[in-house]
């Protein structure tokens, strides 16, 4: 079983390296990772998804060990709304197009973009939603696809919530760099 | 007033009380090299080598429990530091490296010595910084030593480019606490964890502690002491817990583990309740995993949550730092015995001093197990012993009892050869001592012998036993149990020892025989000017018993055979 942990780090540069460099090092297979902005300038909030062989609760504790790591949680058994976004171009025909139109309409997804051969198809929804679609663009012709990862977030009360943290004190406020790679 | 950043590095160094700082000098370290005489209050010791910089910073921590400071240039300079660090990160041991880093216009352009050092060593610190701005560089520094020093404690980097150090600013120092909002080592347990514990304690009827570095890192000695009298349990060590507890003592099982006693393994396999204090269970220590103490319960107390149930499963685990629970569990704690347990124990003793070598006659030849016996008697056992990584480091866990804490310094978790004799002149530095003993071998000295320069140059009055048995003795020995005697690559010349100390002004001598070791080691006491060194010419092929072969159960250990009547 796959295990999605919600992480909130301090936002400088490197970050994210050190979070890859950690998986590579203790060998935790990474299913999907990203990253993003969050209602606290000085916080991002990463999604990672987690192979099977990773003890997320080993995973969760090295992330800890990083300095930038503020809050990690697993999320996997909580009840929440998880959606990943995908671009997928699919090669058409005059009769073909139709038939994505079709499909379009049966998964509320989007065509952002139509050129005499080909369609750009846009789609939001949890994993099995999106493989579902592809899987039935697959044998009409998909020519290229890019799916961002999947978000996370739990329902009702706020489990990772960024205001929760000030920016390290003591920081001399005319540093405009960041020092932390 | 306006400052440099080279003069701020200093000053921040000052107030961090810093006195003694390891390096070596190059292009892009240059400007704070300059600024290096303005401040005469910290003594800068120049190294040969700048990997021999961060295991003298390493050996002065670990002996004094301060943060060591090693110093190297960009490129070349920086990347030697490399194994110090990683040393330093797998034993836990506080330092803080400051490296000079090409002018910050150049960074990414492969300029000359440029090196991605905050990238090299992301994986082998505890948190590492690249200062861009000469605003940020008091704060960075202050952050560094309070990440180095607490929790958990590791190795941290700065990497300050050139222009940065050369930059001037109104110098003010940050004052008031650091806080970082995604770092808070855990400190207590919970009232429920200690009910837990208490009655797991109170159901045991075969008990054993495992004693590890956690115990000298947290100050928790005396209430360590204080749990196995009053429950009457017996200790066990890891190699780093060694100088924890006292081994000259009727609960002491020495160490455990690969080259542990025999009955320290024998006791951790049938004990009931195992009581992790501060280790990490390492392979070296566990054996295989799958008949580790297969009728154990185990309580782990650790400070880093990422140890529990990383190696082995823990049924109580407590995060928190040893000293800070124990404290909370002592004034509930009452009396135990385990008579019949503590019996089996001493059974199991009296068959292991069969088989002790110490124990038999073995005319004039000269075992290394001997030799540090004997040193152990001449020095009283209350030397600091700092050792290089082999068979030597092995019979020294086996046969130097240490009573004191921070008196045995040996690079555990990463077993780096070349350790011993830099780390040995950091700790008799950091003391301001003249009883610290490098015990090394012919291998390993020869790896960082050019510190011996440094040593005479800083006049520290080092001792250095160097155990030449003309071998790669650890790994001799693995040939012969694992890969029927090809001694590939293990056969190892060695120049005069002898003439190579007096070539450095050294008094220096050499031993062949058994009864020349204790007045040598008397002779060696006497001198404490300066560095010293006694090479003992030991038996070529001995070899380290016990053994549990790597991956093998812990009970599965290669034993010294039996002595038959009257030879060895
Ligand atoms: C830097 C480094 N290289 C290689 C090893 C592998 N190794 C472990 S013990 C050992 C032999 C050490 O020989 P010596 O220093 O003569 O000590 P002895 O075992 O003979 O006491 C070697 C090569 C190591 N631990 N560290």
């Amino acid at each position: 079983m796959k295990h999605t942990l919600v992480a909130l780090v301090e936002n400088k540069p490197g970050v994210l390296n050190r979070v890859t460099t950690l998986f590579r090092r203790r060998n935790f297979n990474i299913d999907s990772l990203t990253v993003g902005r969050t209602e606290n300038p000085f916080i991002s909030r990463m999604t990672i998804v987690v192979d099977s062989d990773a003890d997320p609760e080993q995973v969760r504790q090295q992330l800890y060990k990083l300095i930038n790591v503020i809050q990690v949680e697993d999320v996997t058994h909580l009840p929440g709304v998880s959606r990943d976004l995908a671009l997928i171009k699919v090669q058409v025909d005059s009769q073909t197009r139709s038939e994505v139109v079709q499909l379009c309409d049966i998964f509320r997804a989007r065509i952002v973009d139509v050129t005499p051969d080909s369609v750009i198809v846009e789609l939001t929804g949890d994993e099995q939603k999106i493989s579902s679609m592809v899987e039935l663009l697959r044998p009409i012709g998909i020519l290229e696809m890019v799916r961002t990862g999947v978000v996370t977030m739990t329902r009702g009360e706020e489990v990772l919530a960024a205001n929760n943290y000030a920016q390290r004190t003591g920081q001399p406020s005319n540093g405009h760099r960041a020092t932390v790679i | 007033m306006k400052l440099s950043g080279a003069e701020i590095i200093w000053e921040c160094l000052i107030r961090e009380g810093v006195d003694i700082v390891y390096g070596y000098p190059g292009g892009a370290i240059l400007p704070f090299y300059d600024a290096m005489s303005k401040y005469p209050q910290v003594h800068h010791v120049l190294v040969r080598h700048e990997q021999s910089a961060a295991h003298m910073a390493d050996g002065l921590a670990r002996a004094t429990g301060k943060v060591g400071v090693a110093i190297g240039t960009s490129g070349p300079g920086a990347t030697n530091l490399v194994t110090g660090i990683a040393t330093a990160m797998l034993d836990s041991s506080p330092l803080v490296c400051i490296t000079g880093q090409v002018a910050s216009p150049l960074i990414g352009s492969d300029a000359f010595q440029e090196i991605d050092i905050t990238g090299i060593t992301l994986p082998i610190t505890k948190h590492n910084y690249l200062v861009f701005d000469i605003h940020d560089l008091a704060y960075t520094i202050r952050e560094a030593f309070h990440v180095a020093r607490t929790g958990r404690p590791g190795p941290v980097l700065i990497d300050v480019p050139k222009d940065v150090q050369n930059a001037k600013i109104e110098f003010e120092y940050p004052e008031g606490e650091i806080v970082l909002p995604g770092y808070h080592p855990p400190k207590e347990a919970s009232t429920s964890a200690l009910e837990a514990m208490l009655r797991m304690i109170g159901e045991a009827e075969r008990p054993v502690i495992l004693a590890g570095h956690g115990v000298l890192m947290s100050g928790a000695m005396r209430e360590v002491l204080e749990f196995a009298e009053r429950t009457q349990t017996p200790f066990a060590l890891t190699l780093l817990g060694k100088g924890g507890l006292p081994e000259i003592h009727p609960l002491s099982l020495g160490m455990m583990g690969m080259h542990g006693t025999g009955y320290a393994n024998l006791a951790i396999q049938n004990a009931d309740l195992l009581l992790a204090f501060g280790m990490r269970f390492d392979d070296r220590v566990t054996g295989n995993l799958k008949t580790y103490a297969p009728n154990a319960k185990k309580i782990h107390i650790e400070i880093d949550p990422s140890e529990i149930h990383k190696n082995v499963r823990a049924d109580l685990p407590i995060e928190g730092d040893l000293k800070t629970v124990l404290n909370q569990l002592l004034p509930s704690l009452s009396p135990l015995e385990h008579k019949s347990w503590l019996g089996q124990i001493r059974d199991w003793m009296e068959d292991a001093d069969e088989r002790d070598i110490v124990n038999q006659d073995v005319g004039e030849r000269l075992f290394a197990a001997h030799v540090i016996h004997d040193m152990w008697k001449a020095t009283g056992g209350d030397s600091v012993v700092v050792t290089d990584v082999g068979q030597h480091q092995m019979w020294e866990a086996q046969y130097y009892l240490h009573q004191n804490p921070n008196t045995l310094i040996t690079s555990g978790g990463l077993g780096t050869m070349g350790f011993g004799l830099p780390a040995a002149i950091g700790a008799a530095m950091g003391l301001k001592s003249s009883n610290v003993w490098a015990i090394v071998g012919d291998g390993g000295f020869q790896m960082t012998m050019a510190e011996l320069a440094t040593a005479v140059q800083e006049r520290v009055p080092v001792k250095i036993a160097i155990m030449n048995n003309g071998f790669l003795g650890m790994v001799r020995q693995w040939q012969e149990f694992f890969y029927e005697e090809r001694y590939n690559a293990t056969p190892m010349y060695a120049p005069n020892f002898v003439k190579l100390a007096e070539a450095y002004g050294i008094p220096a001598r050499r031993v062949e025989r058994r009864h020349d070791v204790i007045p040598t080691v008397e002779w060696a006491n006497s001198i404490t000017d300066g560095p010293v060194l006694i090479e003992f010419v030991i038996e070529k092929q001995d070899i380290v018993y016990p053994m549990v072969p790597a991956g093998a159960d812990l009970h599965a250990m290669i034993r010294r055979p039996l002595p038959e009547k009257n030879s060895v």
